[in-house]
C-alpha cells in the first residue's frame, strides 16, 4: 500500500515536518473523493452506464482544453464563496444552511444595481454592483443570526426557512417590479446588466476567480490573525469558556452570521455579474447547499475551500460533457458530491481503511440541541 | 411562583399548554363563526388542513422518535423525499399500491439505519450526518427519476360508515385516505408506547440521562437504532404519502422542506405526540388557507407572498418557543461507554 508507506516515511523523518502535516490534513478528503468516484462508478454501472467512458467525459468538459478549463474556473468562482461563507460560519460553531438565500440576495441585488444605473465608468459600477450584493447577503444573514441571539431559534431550521422565503420574494421580484420587459419576454428574469457593471474574463481567466482567491486569503487572515477571528474560534470550540473570558458571544454569533452572508452575497453578485449576466430564478439553485459539501472537504479552512471548490466546479462543468458523450444524467454529480460529504464526515471510515492516525485540530460540533446555549 | 409539579397535575398539565388551549379555543371560534358564513368552503378548507398535516405529523414523530433517544434527525426532509420516491417506483413497476407503501416505509427504515450508524456507532455530528441524507436523497432521485414515469393509480378516501355522515367532522376527520388514519393512529400509538410502556421508559432514559440508563443495564445504543430506524419508518410513511396519496406522482424535490416543518412542529409541541399532533395540525390549517387563498381568486396578493406563510410561520414559533422549550437533556450528544 502506497499510502501506508508514505505514511511512515514520512513519520521517520522528522525533518519533513510540514509534507507530514499537509499529508494528515490531505489524505482523508483525498481519499474521500476516491471513494466517492468508485462508489459512482458503481452506481453508473448498476445502471447500465460505462463509468470509464462518463468519467473520461466528465474530465475532458471540466480540463480537456482552455475553453474547458476556463468555464470550470467560472463554476468555481461561486463555489468557493459558498464553501467559505459555510467554512466561516462552522468556525463560530454555526450551521449555516442558508448560504443559498444569502447568495440569491446578492446576485438579485447585483443585477438591478447592474441594469437600474447608467453612466458609470466600468470598474466603479462593477464594484458598486459587487459591494451591493456583499451588503444584501449581509443583511440576509443577520437575521438567522439576531434570531439565535435573542430568541435562540436555531439556525439550522431558520436558515433552511430563510431560503424558501428568499426563493419566494427574488422569484417574485424577478416576475413583478424588476422583471424584463423586452418585447417578447415571458420568462421570470431582470433585464440584462450593463457591460459597466460586468467582471470579464482576462485571456480566458476570469477575474472573478481572482478575487475568491484574494478573499479565501483575506477570510483565512481575518481569522487567524485578528482579534475577531480568535474571538470566533473561541465562541465555536467553547461559547462558555468564551463567556467567561470576557468575549461578546451574542455579538460574535450575530458578527459571524453577516460576514457569512456577506461571503454568500459576493459569491451571487459575481455569478450575476460574471457568467449569468442577470438574474434569472433557479440559475442559482443548489449553490449553497454545495457550499456545506465544499467546506467540509476543505475542512473548514479557508484556503482549503479553493481545491474544495475546484473539484465540485470540475464535476458541474463537465458534466454536461458527460450528459451529451456519454449519456449519462447529470444528476449523478450531487450522488458523488453526497459519497463525498459522507467520506469526509465519516473520516473514521477513511482512516479506519487507511490506517491514518487522526491529527490533532479543531473540531466542530453542531448538534448541541435547539434551545439557548 | 409555586413549584408547578407540586401542583394538582390538572393545573400543572394547564399551565404547560396554556398557550395551546388559549390558541385552540380561538381557532375553534373562528372555525365556528365561518362554518355559519360559508359551510362547503369551511370544510373544504378543514379537511385540506388534517390532509396538510399529514406528513407533518409523520415528520414530527419521527424527529421526536429519534431525539427522545438523543439523536437529532435533521435528514427527514431527505428519509421523506427517498421514501417517496422509491413508493412511486414500485407503484411504477407493480401497480400494487400496498407493495409501494411497504417500500417507501422500508426505504424510510434503512435511511434511519444509515442514520443511527453514522450518529451512534460512527458519532459523526449529528447535523452533519442528518444533511448527508438530505443531500444523498436530492442526488438519488435526481438521477433514477425519468421523466414520464406514469402512477398506477393512488390511495382513495375510505369513508367510515356513518361517522362519516356527521357534518363537518365527519368530512374532515372519517372520510379520508388511509395514511391519513394511520397518521393519527400513530399518534397515540407512539404516545402510549413513549409513555406508558417499559421500551418507552427506556427510550427517555436513554435520552435524559444515558449514562445512568447504562448502569442500570439497558443497552443505549440498541435503544437509540431502534428509535431512530422505527422513526425513519414513519417519516418513510409521510413521503409516500406524498407519492401515492396526495399527488399521485413524483416531482423532483417534492417534499418542499416539510421535513424541517415537521422539526419545528416536534418543537412547537414539546417533544410529545399530542402536542406535535396539535401544531401539525395548525401547520395544515396554514398550508389548507394559503391554498385556499391561492385559488379561491378573491385575494390579490402575489402568489409567492402567500406561498411564504408557512415557512414564516415556523421561524415566528421557533423564534417564540426555541429557548423556552426545553428537549431531552442528552439531545446530540453521542455516548461513549466507560
Amino acid at each position: 500500500m502506497t499510502s501506508e508507506q508514505s505514511s511512515k516515511s514520512s513519520s521517520r523523518n522528522g525533518s519533513n515536518h510540514l509534507l507530514k502535516r499537509v499529508w494528515y490534513s490531505t489524505s482523508v478528503p483525498v481519499f474521500a473523493v476516491l471513494l466517492a468516484l468508485l462508489i459512482g462508478a458503481i452506481i453508473l454501472l448498476v445502471s447500465g452506464a460505462d463509468p470509464l467512458q462518463a468519467y473520461a467525459a466528465l474530465i475532458k468538459g471540466s480540463f480537456g482544453n482552455t475553453e474547458a478549463l476556463s468555464r470550470t474556473l467560472q463554476k468555481t468562482t461561486p463555489l468557493i464563496f459558498s464553501g467559505l461563507a459555510v467554512a466561516f460560519a462552522f468556525k463560530a460553531g454555526l450551521f449555516n444552511i442558508g448560504a443559498q438565500g444569502q447568495l440569491l440576495f446578492g446576485a438579485i441585488v447585483a443585477a438591478v444595481l447592474g441594469f437600474g444605473i447608467h453612466g458609470l465608468p466600468a470598474v466603479l459600477h462593477a464594484s458598486l454592483a459587487l459591494l451591493g450584493g456583499a451588503f444584501a447577503g449581509a443583511l440576509f444573514g443577520a437575521i438567522p443570526g439576531a434570531l439565535k441571539t435573542y430568541t435562540g431559534a436555531h439556525e439550522v431550521i431558520t436558515t433552511i426557512m430563510l431560503n424558501y422565503i428568499a426563493i419566494n420574494i427574488t422569484d417574485y421580484l424577478a416576475d413583478g417590479p424588476w422583471k424584463d420587459m423586452t418585447p417578447g419576454n415571458i420568462v421570470a428574469r431582470t433585464p440584462k446588466i450593463l457591460d459597466t457593471a460586468r467582471i470579464p474574463s482576462v485571456a480566458g481567466l476570469p477575474l472573478g476567480f481572482l478575487i475568491a482567491l484574494i478573499f479565501s486569503v483575506v477570510t483565512w487572515w481575518l481569522l487567524r490573525k485578528t482579534t475577531i477571528g480568535f474571538e470566533i474560534r473561541t465562541v465555536g470550540l467553547n461559547p462558555n469558556a468564551a463567556k467567561y473570558a470576557g468575549i461578546k458571544v451574542a455579538k460574535t454569533i450575530i458578527l459571524t452570521m453577516v460576514l457569512s452572508g456577506l461571503l454568500a452575497g459576493i459569491g451571487g453578485a459575481i455569478e450575476t455579474q460574471g457568467v449569468v449576466g442577470r438574474y434569472q430564478p433557479g440559475f442559482n439553485t443548489g449553490l449553497g447547499f454545495d457550499g456545506i459539501t465544499i467546506a467540509l472537504l476543505g475542512k473548514t479552512n479557508p484556503i482549503g475551500v479553493i481545491p474544495a471548490a475546484l473539484i465540485v466546479g470540475a464535476m458541474k462543468a463537465g458534466s454536461s460533457q458527460m450528459q451529451f458523450s456519454a449519456g449519462v444524467a447529470k444528476e449523478i454529480t450531487d450522488v458523488i458530491q453526497a459519497l463525498i460529504l459522507f467520506f469526509v464526515a465519516a473520516d473514521m471510515i477513511v482512516r479506519w481503511l487507511l490506517r491514518i492516525r487522526a491529527a490533532e485540530e479543531e473540531k466542530v460540533t453542531l448538534s448541541t440541541g435547539w434551545g439557548q446555549q | 411562583m409555586y413549584d408547578l409539579r407540586t401542583a394538582a397535575p390538572w393545573k400543572y398539565f394547564f399551565r404547560r399548554w396554556k398557550g395551546v388551549f388559549i390558541g385552540g379555543i380561538i381557532i375553534f371560534l373562528v372555525i365556528i363563526f365561518s362554518y355559519i358564513k360559508n359551510s362547503a368552503v369551511t370544510e373544504a378548507v378543514l379537511a385540506s388542513a388534517v390532509r396538510q398535516s399529514t406528513p407533518l405529523i409523520l415528520g414530527a414523530l419521527c424527529g421526536l422518535l429519534g431525539e427522545r433517544a438523543a439523536v437529532i434527525n435533521i435528514g427527514i426532509e431527505g428519509q421523506m423525499l427517498l421514501a417517496a420516491f422509491v413508493g412511486f417506483l414500485f407503484n411504477v413497476w407493480t401497480g400494487n399500491l400496498f407493495l409501494a407503501v411497504l417500500a417507501g416505509v422500508g426505504m424510510g427504515a434503512l435511511l434511519g439505519l444509515l442514520l443511527a450508524f453514522m450518529s451512534v456507532t460512527l458519532k459523526i455530528d449529528q447535523i452533519i450526518g442528518g444533511t448527508v441524507i438530505n443531500i444523498i436523497a436530492i442526488g438519488l432521485t435526481g438521477y433514477f427519476y425519468k421523466v414520464g414515469m406514469t402512477t398506477k393509480g393512488k390511495l382513495q378516501p375510505i369513508p367510515l360508515g356513518p361517522l362519516a355522515k356527521i357534518p363537518i367532522i365527519g368530512t374532515v376527520l372519517f372520510n379520508n385516505p388511509p395514511i391519513t388514519y394511520a397518521a393519527i393512529v400513530l399518534v397515540f400509538l407512539v404516545h402510549y408506547i413513549l409513555f406508558h410502556t417499559r421500551w418507552g421508559l427506556r427510550t427517555r432514559a436513554v435520552g435524559e440521562h444515558p449514562r445512568a440508563a447504562d448502569t442500570l443495564g439497558i443497552n443505549v445504543y440498541f435503544m437509540r437504532y431502534m428509535n431512530v430506524i422505527a422513526g425513519g419508518a414513519i417519516a418513510g410513511l409521510g413521503g409516500v404519502f406524498l407519492t401515492l396519496e396526495a399527488v399521485g406522482s413524483f416531482e423532483r424535490v417534492m417534499t418542499n422542506g416539510r421535513g424541517f416543518v415537521a422539526l419545528a412542529v416536534m418543537i412547537f409541541g414539546k417533544w410529545t405526540p399530542l402536542g406535535s399532533w396539535g401544531a401539525a395540525l395548525l401547520f395544515g390549517l396554514t398550508s389548507a388557507i394559503q391554498t385556499q387563498l391561492q385559488f379561491g381568486g378573491k385575494v390579490n396578493i402575489p402568489h409567492q407572498f402567500i406561498g411564504m406563510l408557512p415557512y414564516l410561520l415556523t421561524i415566528v414559533v421557533l423564534a417564540g418557543l426555541g429557548g423556552r422549550a426545553r428537549p431531552p437533556a442528552a439531545d446530540g450528544i453521542p455516548y461513549e461507554k466507560e
